[in-house]
């Protein structure tokens, strides 16, 4: 009560400061008057222009007055007005798509409105590095764990109504630009049987996959060389490709409408305090408990630290470097904080090609087991290919280089013998981006880490982050505002594979 | 004081040029929306209930259509799957002629439809036109079951959508008609997905908005579906500007 009436008195002074002007005016017009008719004399401009001063210093204090009337956004202090905010209930590292659908869910998730306040920390802001828009952007259901499949076609569904989830009023409705052109993986006599399990794996789960036989396959598509392939397994239905950069922007506009806040800057350091706790087998571990996260801005020495109740670590391939920040991977050896975050980038060449006789509209996503993969890309015989180098021979990736030798050498041989019309085709360009790579089995992290008790991790999905963003972000809020998993049950991505060193291996025919 | 005048006529003069120059530009390019809606749009940038409230009927609307395409369940459960698929088609104001019959059911203006259909027991059907009507994905499921259907028409349906084509690998082996003409959410990437109808016989693809530079398109659709007669008209327009730029 008292600072409302505080707040009265304030106003009720500000336009006793306003109406000084009109006195200053009617103290100067009559000196302005005698000024005209005394032209002559030497000391009146002095004392004019003293007066003048006076009346623009008057205007400037009466300015800072006004401004500092509550409701005006003036402080004593220059602030930088893309600071992140002081306090926020849940940060979230990374920008990317996962981190923007981890942000959409937990506000579609909230049960009040404005419940959480929910800040995205993006190093970015063009995102010229980011793995989300450097991707090829394919879905597919053919994976062999029942985790990944349900992930899939959990995320196919939510693309499928994905105006009734992301459309905002008044908004132009999201056109995912989808290809349902599926995909068609080849697999050799040695891999079949592992293709024949994957089959049976999604199609108990709901998935629309066919097997063909070689005969089969060449009455399909006519333009593949059939010599070494055993058996193919065909995607019917919710695969394809589509433009990663719309699904980011969908999530993000979604998300700030719903009022998530938008942050440019780059997490240099956490403010967090360790508890020692003893484990029954004697050990002592070292819980840490973030309070505050360090928000250093773009191109600057401004930082912010953030208060948070908890943070999501969803900075893709450079999430590592983050717990390296909270001492993971550099305790006592043998012990729990001993093992690092198993996710590090690995860079991925995508080459664009052109060939006027390459396969038509028909043509799906081709994953041949030697390792290669292609796409069509647009109508105008555009495709796009690329293929995984082997763990030898790993590129460096401090740049976004390509290697244009590589396609020479590992790419084109095995595209121009499994679709000979590949022969001749001319490179038109090339990308680089990054894998949020799982040195340990390829698959992503999902779950809070044994040591600090308010980090979340969704992170080191191994080049299928895209495709299972929207799953994974309700997974992540659930685990956050409910407790635990409600919709699908990803615990086996959780952390205790990694500390028992058990790797969830994806049986994959490549 | 006649400056002042002066000054404002030339004031009044221009806004009126610049209104008829927004009437020209609006009129050449993208039509603007209607009184009400622009109007419903400035009340929605200005009150947080008007903007409650709009989302809320666009909602119901949304949940309408879901509704509508609600999975005859209880009616496959007492009368089995063929007689489900009709009574859908017939509550969607659709019709459908079961094998081996001549007449069609249809529903009428109002929606009223002839009981009949229901003696027919285990009778597939065989004819489906469910055009101008708003099935969508989920209204699919009452269909799928029907293995030997020929002939589907979708023509101006505004819920069919590519995830709707991408579905319709399930009468890969015995769909032979396929109108999806006037149907404004189709675009490429769902046509794509009409590479599993390898039965196909006669395609109908006629004034799709969506697509673009539909003369390829058609193009590549032929080539992808060579048994297939395929019929595009209303875009005219477009191949003959095509043509104008190879000459």
């Amino acid at each position: 009560m008292s600072a409302w009436r505080r707040l009265h008195v304030v106003v009720w002074k500000a336009p006793g400061l306003l109406a000084s002007r009109r006195v200053t005016e009617q103290l100067t017009w009559p000196r302005g008057h005698l000024a005209l008719c005394q032209s002559l004399s030497t000391g009146r401009p002095l004392r004019n222009d003293f007066i003048k001063d006076l009346e623009a210093q008057l205007a400037a204090m009466r300015k800072k007055a006004a401004d500092a009337l509550p409701g005006s956004s003036w402080s004593p202090f220059e602030i930088n007005p893309n600071l992140p905010p002081e306090r926020a209930d849940i940060v979230i590292v990374g920008g990317g798509v996962i981190g923007w659908s981890i942000a959409y869910w937990l506000k579609e998730k909230e049960r009040v409105p404005k419940g959480v306040k929910v800040i995205v920390v993006e190093k970015d802001p063009t995102y010229s590095k980011a793995s989300t828009v450097l991707s090829v952007g394919g879905i597919r259901q053919q994976f062999s764990l029942p985790e990944n499949i349900q992930l899939s076609l959990a995320s196919a569904q939510f693309m499928r109504n994905i105006n009734v989830h992301l459309g905002v009023l008044n908004e132009d409705p999201v056109d995912l630009q989808f290809n349902h052109s599926g995909y068609l993986f080849l697999a050799s006599e040695d891999v079949a049987h592992i293709m024949e399990e994957n089959y049976k794996t999604q199609s108990s789960l709901g998935a629309k996959v066919s097997l063909l036989s070689p005969a089969q396959l060449k009455e399909k598509f006519p333009w593949v060389n059939t010599d070494d392939v055993a058996l193919a397994s065909y995607g019917l239905e919710n695969e394809g490709w589509f433009d990663p950069w719309t699904l980011l922007n969908a999530f993000k506009r979604k998300a700030i409408s719903m009022g998530v806040i938008q942050c440019f800057g780059e997490v240099t350091d956490f403010k967090y305090t360790v508890n020692v706790l003893k484990s029954p087998d004697g050990e002592f571990l070292g819980c840490r408990r973030i309070k505050s996260v360090k928000v250093q801005m773009p191109n600057s020495l401004e930082y912010q630290p953030v208060q948070c109740a908890i943070v999501v670590n969803a900075a893709g391939a450079f999430s590592a470097k983050l717990t390296e920040m909270l001492g993971i991977g550099s305790g006592p050896k043998g012990s729990i904080s001993d093992i690092p975050l198993p996710v590090e980038p690995r860079k991925r060449f995508v080459y664009v090609v052109h060939c006027p006789d390459g396969p038509g509209l028909d043509s799906p996503m081709l994953i041949d087991y030697s390792g290669i993969y292609f796409r069509r890309e647009g109508l105008g015989g555009n495709y796009i290919a690329g293929a995984s180098p082997v763990e030898a021979e790993e590129p460096d990736t401090s740049n976004l280089e390509v290697d244009h030798q590589f396609f020479e050498d590992k790419v084109w041989p095995s595209l121009a013998h499994r679709v000979p019309a590949f022969e001749n085709l001319k490179v038109t360009g090339a990308w680089a981006g990054y894998y949020d790579y799982n040195t340990l089995d390829q698959n992503g992290i999902i779950g809070v880490h044994p040591l600090i008790t308010n980090m979340y991790f969704a992170t080191g999905f191994s080049g299928h982050g895209l495709q299972h963003s929207p799953a994974v972000g309700r997974a992540v809020a659930e685990l956050i505002l409910d407790g635990n998993f409600t919709t699908l049950d990803l615990q086996e991505f959780g952390f205790t594979r990694i500390l028992d060193k058990e790797p969830m291996l994806e049986r994959n025919i490549v | 004081m006649a400056a002042l005048f002066s000054s404002l006529h030339r004031c009044c003069q221009r806004l009126a040029l610049l209104r008829v120059a927004r009437q020209l530009s609006s009129s050449s390019s993208v039509s603007r929306p209607p009184l009400h809606r622009r109007l419903l749009r400035f009340l929605t940038q200005r009150f947080y209930d008007v903007e409650e409230l709009l989302e809320w009927s666009v909602r119901m609307k949304k949940e309408g259509i879901q509704k509508k395409n609600a999975y005859y369940g209880f009616t496959e459960q007492f009368y089995g799957s063929d007689i489900a698929a009709g009574h859908f088609v017939l509550n969607m104001r659709g019709g459908f002629r079961y094998t081996g019959q001549t007449d069609w059911f249809r529903a009428n203006q109002r929606g009223k439809f002839n009981w009949d259909f229901l003696t027919y027991k285990d009778t597939p059907l065989e004819e489906v036109d469910m055009s101008y009507t708003v099935i969508n994905y989920r209204g699919l499921d009452n269909l799928v079951g029907q293995q030997s259907l020929k002939t589907l028409s979708l023509r101006g349906c505004p819920e069919v959508d590519d995830w709707f084509l991408g579905r319709l690998h399930v009468f890969q082996n015995c769909l032979e008609e396929l109108d999806i003409s006037h149907c404004p959410q189709i675009t490429t990437g769902g046509l794509a997905a009409l590479r599993n109808l390898k039965g196909l016989r006669r395609l109908d693809v006629s004034s799709l908005p969506g697509i673009s530079c539909p003369g390829l398109v058609i193009i590549l659709l032929e080539e992808m579906l060579p048994h297939c007669q395929i019929t595009a008209t209303g875009y005219d327009h477009n191949l003959k500007q095509q043509d104008a730029e190879k000459m």
